[in-house]
């Protein structure tokens, strides 16, 4: 539920990067905020456990400038990944607007994409949201790894995106590599989305 | 993949008028602002800034505050569930020098105070039970 105002001339839309554990969710929000450190005024907000995992989300507000005579404040979320953490990862999508699914190339991680966007499938459902609706990128990530065996990225195309059919990015989040495409892909989606209302 | 979800629902976005915004505005400076209330943000559940106004004296990340304050209250709403609850109907976090008041406007919206020592907590649920009277005949 994107936020229009009317009066201020902007736009608030919520962004939530989702998939498995240990895929690298929060390595995408910090390689965008390093990045475009000089366009975000604000620090970015995690809320992790001690382990350096996601407890409930981070976020990071991002301003693209004007589209249609808005001022665009695009807020970026992840989810926590881990299985037990679903209670919070439900919250964080309350209002989402687009999504970014990323998957865990490596070869072992092949069940763990395939459960995590089910969860995903089954929680939009809880806000009456399809997947197959909502503006969604997906990004094949850790394309970089050289120790373990990767899958190759048909295989991961045909495993999670045969019915979805949404554009994809092999990347790496650690590297940057096809971050910030995949980044520019789901604003333009999302934008495009919001137009009827932005009028 | 399953289709158990019906496939024609689609996700509603939420506009609000020139004028309905002025109002609300209006209603959080005269009756928050003007009481003593440091910062006052008006914000939806998704955790965006609806309306927001303040005292001049604030520097917060009204932004960050506003994804916080929803995931907040949204979990603070699970666990009343969870010990079989409808609600908690007192959200209040206090500090040395600045507190801050949680308050439901209406299942899509949450209105966020924050004051000093000067205002009591009392005083201050009053007023921001008078705001969100107010907000709400505005819808």
């Amino acid at each position: 539920m994107a936020f229009v105002n009317m009066k201020t001339k902007e736009v608030q839309a919520k962004i939530v990067f989702y998939g498995p554990g240990r895929g690298g969710k929060t390595t995408n929000l910090e390689y965008v905020y390093s990045k475009f450190r000089e366009r975000i005024k604000t620090d970015m907000v995690s809320i992790k456990t001690h382990g350096d995992r996601t407890l409930f989300f981070d976020f990071l507000p991002f301003d693209i400038g004007k589209i249609m005579g808005y001022d665009v404040k695009i807020q970026l979320y992840t989810v926590p990944g881990q299985v037990k953490y679903n209670a919070t990862r439900k919250l964080v999508l309350k209002g989402v607007d687009g999504m970014v699914f990323v998957a865990d190339s490596q070869r072992d991680k092949r069940e763990k994409n395939h459960e995590s966007l089910k969860n995903l499938q089954e929680n939009l459902a809880a806000y009456k949201k399809s997947i197959f609706k909502i503006p969604l990128v997906l990004q094949y990530n850790k394309r970089d790894l050289k120790e373990t065996p990767l899958m190759p990225i048909e295989m991961m195309e045909k495993d999670l995106n045969k019915q979805l059919k949404a554009p994809s990015f092999p990347a790496s989040a650690i590297t940057g590599e096809n971050v910030v495409p995949t980044l520019k892909k789901i604003i333009s989606l999302t934008m495009a989305s919001l137009q009827n209302v932005m009028k | 993949m399953g289709s158990n979800y019906d496939d024609n629902v689609s996700y509603s976005d939420f506009t609000l008028g020139h004028e309905e915004l002025e109002t609300i505005e209006e209603v959080l400076q005269k009756d928050l602002v003007d009481g003593g209330v440091h910062s006052v943000l008006l914000i939806d559940m998704a955790g965006n800034i609806v309306a927001k106004k303040d005292n001049g004296n604030c520097e917060h990340d009204l932004y960050s505050l506003a994804a916080l304050a929803s995931a907040n209250f949204a979990a603070v709403d699970t666990m009343a569930k969870i010990v079989g609850e409808n609600e908690f109907s007192l959200l209040f976090h206090k500090g040395e020098e600045e507190s801050i008041h949680f308050s439901k406007v209406n299942p899509e919206f949450l209105l966020i105070t924050i004051f000093g020592k000067e205002v009591t907590l009392g005083l201050l649920r009053l007023k921001v039970s008078e705001a969100i009277e107010k907000i709400n005949s505005i819808w």
